[in-house]
């Protein structure tokens, strides 16, 4: 049985999200695995958008290669539908139907919504679907699912219409679909709604003559399953580490930990602040942990570019914050709602000076979860920033995961804090003050006072300062808090080497001749890519990298030395990691090679696949929209 | 007994207690206005009854910025315009702090601009003390938002085209609840203005005029001054919002003709601070946030009891 790739497309606010999501659900509540992938435009109303469910009786961990069922509702808030396809945006009613057909596979399943997308419009848009169908063997249900929305409820619920036609289309059983909308509405609209589907499950099977072969796979889970996404993951990681505080301003993708957080800190105990800028954001993160709170903040580029001077001052005052950075395309305002790992080298090392901070970017959601736990852990113990990366991707992306996963004890240690009665027994200077910076600070940190403790006062400064806080230019003291800061970085690697579980993961035979080297978001669409290659016959492993400040080097470089050659795979231009990674190592240059994408839009295996067969090939074609770089000496 | 021993403590305090055991030595030039803020402020704290244990002053950068240096209490000397946003968190995370924050004309008007208005929107119960000497002093006599129109300085060659900053004006439209300007060459008024900014139960905001004897020579020791509220010819309601416009309005334009007036002009007692009004919607807990994180016996709340939502 092959998995199911659904693709549900209408315009920005038509409900796209919250259809597929329930969707999602009920595959998942029937036992199968599943996986979304979002895809939308800046704007408010209308434009092209889409989610995809990818669900299977076996583990799916990433988007698949294209997609097989398309439920087009066309765009509802299409400002120019009568215009034809020559205008600045084309025509946009038509563009959910006719913008993702080039990536619908062989034998897929179409329906549209004829009640929108009638004959005529089809015809402008000059689409010559009959053509293409017969070509690719797709099979089309046109349906008026607007007509039957109106006729038993409002023209809105034509998505419930929509997904009715799905179940009906592929075998799938209403009973889960109808307990979620059970739980989410009542009343008038629960009845439309439920009418609706029925009616619409019912009309496709008296309608038509089902064709194609695609059914529902069908599965079982050991356990209670929960769907999450990369930044519900981040937020109740933050959560169970004892985090109360955040400060933000809305940016795209980053708004989604905010808004999560923003809803469940004060019901909590906590505190939320949306404020006037990111500097102030980041500033308000500061003064918050300085005065004794897990505090986080967070941005996506541009708003995490003004946290540069704060995150600086964290770095000087030895003040724990998180900070999450959710990239999207650049540079400047870039593509908004766009994924791409374009700001690794601005998160290593914006703000002036040396950088001392830790920097993880997750593979997915259960890595989200675990690292953000693992960056207040580091942040509080080594007082540091630390800063994990998500992105557009990995923000919005919904995974179903065992409920027991999240069955933790909360940790809220503020980390090297000190009590009263620690305080007076500690140094102090003779003015008075406590020794907060002290030269000689195990593993690097110094333990700290907070504002209200008695006998605690010190003074934190932006500016070089002795171990009491007091300004300071002498080089004496300069070299050595200097080299007592930098050494957290070392104290830190040593304890991430040393832990149960590493950050990096390994996939693939041990012996594999060939690896790929990947890092973020992009890690289990080529873990897939991996499974392909050795089905195919061919001999890959692939390292997933999280820790990219300190560098994991032994790890790194005992996979490099394993393989012949390596495939680095990012989502940049510059190919950031690979030169990170030989920065880190300063070898195994001739055996990185790149496979670098920036057209907005995240991997697919089989360009991981044909960009890999690059290395072994030299006459192999790059898929379209990627582009290889050779390695050095190539 | 509380994990911050040091709030609330009720007992003596001798002024002596806010001049560091060893005192720095003073980066400030002789004759320099921000000594009379240290000396007010000094003045001002046994009075409200805080210790330096329970006080927490963040400061910017410039001249002003080493007030935390010479001033004995927990300390935060930050970034240059930032003192507002990490004064305020601090504050949110321990209610029970006297947070003071303090910078310069171009700290606080140019460069943290933003804050300024934010926070005084917010009406945070904390205080703000801006060193107004007109100039940028620490970098060597730049023209500063403050600086009056035509003032001339080497990165304003011709004359400044600008109309200065209307401190108080701008304080008032955006939310202040206190608003006071004084002198450093009138220490008593300063005391008792300070005395009354950090009593006050929300956001209050002090100008206080620094004269720079190194880099605005020209300018002015802010002699002879007026205090307006004892002033016959100055007979205005603080607590009137028009009429504490009308009153800055005049002030900051009369300063630049060499007459400085000072004291209060804006007074709203009735206004809630930005916890009560967070506490009244429960976006803020009753005690404050950070004695948890030293509480023994807390308990913590599990994403896991969140689960639900996502089965």
């Amino acid at each position: 049985m092959t998995d199911l790739m659904w693709r549900i497309a209408g315009g920005s606010g038509d409900g796209i999200d919250s259809t597929s999501q329930n969707f999602a659900k009920a595959l998942m509540r029937a036992g199968l695995d599943v996986f979304t992938h979002r895809h939308y435009p800046s704007r408010i109303r209308g434009g092209h958008t889409y989610v995809e469910v990818r669900a299977d009786e076996d583990p799916v961990r990433s988007r698949g290669n294209g997609f097989n069922f398309l439920l087009a509702l066309g765009d509802s808030f299409a400002r120019n539908p009568q215009e034809g396809t020559d205008t600045v945006y084309g025509n946009e009613q038509i563009k959910p139907l006719a913008e993702n057909l080039d990536d619908l596979n062989e034998g897929g399943v179409i329906v549209y919504d004829e009640g929108l997308l009638d004959e005529e419009t089809l015809e402008r848009a000059d689409l010559d679907l009959e053509a293409r169908a017969e070509e690719n063997d797709w099979h089309v249900y046109p349906l008026d699912l607007r007509g039957l929305a109106r006729e038993h409820g409002r023209e809105v619920m034509r998505n419930t219409a929509g997904v009715g036609a799905t179940a009906a289309l592929l075998d799938m059983d209403l009973d889960h679909i109808e307990d979620l909308m059970e739980d989410a509405m009542t009343g008038d609209v629960l009845e439309a709604n439920l009418d609706i589907l029925e009616r619409a499950y019912d009309s496709v099977r008296e309608e038509y003559e089902i064709s194609h072969d695609l059914r529902v796979p069908t599965g079982d889970h050991d356990e209670q399953q929960v769907l999450m996404s990369g930044s519900n993951a981040v937020a109740y990681g933050a959560i169970d580490e004892g985090c109360r505080f955040i400060s933000g301003y809305p940016m795209t993708p980053w708004t989604d930990v905010f808004t999560i957080l923003s809803q469940h800190l004060p019901k909590f105990g906590g505190i939320a602040e949306q404020v006037e800028d990111e500097i102030a954001a980041a500033s308000l993160a500061v003064g918050a942990s300085h005065a004794g709170v897990k505090a986080m903040s967070g941005s996506s580029g541009g708003g995490f570019a003004l946290m540069s001077e704060p995150l600086g001052l964290a770095e000087m005052t030895e003040t724990p914050i998180v900070l999450i950075e959710a990239m999207r395309a650049g540079p400047s305002t870039g593509m908004p709602t766009k994924p791409e790992q374009a700001d690794l080298e601005h998160i290593l090392y914006t703000s002036q000076g040396d950088s001392c901070r830790v920097v993880f970017a997750p593979a997915n959601v259960r890595e989200c979860y675990e690292q953000t736990r693992a960056a207040f852990r580091l942040a509080y113990e080594y007082q540091l920033p630390a800063i994990v990366i998500i992105d557009q991707k990995l923000s919005g992306e919904m995974r179903n995961v065992d409920e027991s996963f999240f069955d933790r004890e909360p940790n809220a240690d503020p980390g090297s804090v000190l009590t009263e009665d620690e305080i007076r027994e500690a140094a102090h200077h003779e003015s008075g003050k406590f020794k907060r910076y002290q030269h000689d600070a195990e593993n690097g940190a110094s333990p700290r006072s907070i504002p209200g403790q008695k006998d605690g006062r010190f003074l934190a400064s932006g500016n070089e300062h002795t171990p009491e806080g007091h300004i300071s230019e002498s080089p004496t003291n300069r070299v050595a808090q200097m080299d007592r800061r930098m050494s957290k970085l070392d104290s830190i690697r040593e304890e991430l080497d040393g832990g149960d579980e590493s950050h990096q993961t390994h996939y693939g035979p041990d012996d594999a001749d060939y690896g790929l080297l990947v890092w973020g978001s992009q890690q289990d669409t080529v873990f897939e890519a991996v499974d392909q290659l050795n089905e195919a016959g061919g001999s890959v492993k692939a390292l997933g990298v999280s820790d990219l400040m300190p560098y994991p080097e032994d790890e790194v470089s005992a996979f490099l030395e394993s393989v012949e050659s390596c495939l680095v795979v990012e989502m940049n231009a510059s190919a950031q990691f690979r030169g990170l990674t030989q920065k880190e190592l300063g070898r195994f240059g001739p055996k990185l090679n790149s496979l670098l994408k920036y057209n907005g839009e995240p991997f697919e295996p089989y360009e991981v696949v044909e960009g890999f067969e690059r290395i072994v090939s030299r006459d192999a074609a790059i898929p379209e929209g990627t582009k290889f770089v050779p390695a050095a000496g190539d | 007994m509380s994990v911050f021993s040091a709030i609330g403590e009720e007992r003596e305090i001798d002024r002596d207690e806010f001049t560091p055991g060893i005192e720095p030595q003073a980066t400030w030039c002789p004759g320099c206005g921000d000594f009379g803020v240290l000396k007010a402020l000094k003045q001002a704290m046994p009075e409200v009854g805080r210790t330096p244990d329970e006080t927490l002053l963040v400061t910017g950068i410039g001249c002003s910025g080493k007030l935390s240096s010479y001033f004995e209490s927990y300390g935060f000397h930050s970034i240059h315009g930032r003192s507002l946003p990490v004064a305020r968190a601090a504050k949110l995370a321990n209610p029970g702090l006297e947070v003071i924050a303090a910078g310069g004309d171009g700290d606080g008007y140019g460069i943290g601009g933003n804050h300024f208005m934010h926070t005084a929107r917010e009406n945070h119960d904390i205080t703000y003390i801006v060193f107004n000497n007109e100039i940028f002093g620490l970098t060597k006599g730049q023209t500063s938002p403050t600086s009056p129109k035509g003032h001339k300085s080497k990165t304003q060659p011709h004359g400044s085209a600008k109309d200065p900053v209307r401190p108080m004006s701008l304080s008032l439209a955006s939310g202040s609840s206190y608003i006071a300007r004084t002198a450093a060459v009138n220490p008593n008024q300063a005391k008792e203005i300070l005395i009354e900014a950090i009593e006050h139960d929300g956001f209050a905001h002090v100008d206080f005029l620094t004269q720079c004897p190194t880099w605005n020579k020209d300018a002015k020791q802010y002699v002879p001054y007026t205090d307006v509220q004892d002033s016959d010819e100055f007979d205005f309601d603080v607590t009137d919002r028009r009429e504490a416009a009308d009153a800055m309005y005049d002030a900051e334009s009369r300063l630049y003709e060499g007459e400085v007036l000072t004291g209060r002009f804006y007074v709203d007692e009735e206004r809630p601070s930005y916890t009560e009004e967070k506490q009244a919607t429960d976006e803020m807990p009753e005690a404050p946030l950070a004695e948890r994180y030293l509480d023994e016996d807390s308990e913590w709340e599990r994403s896991a009891d969140l689960l639900h939502h996502h089965r």
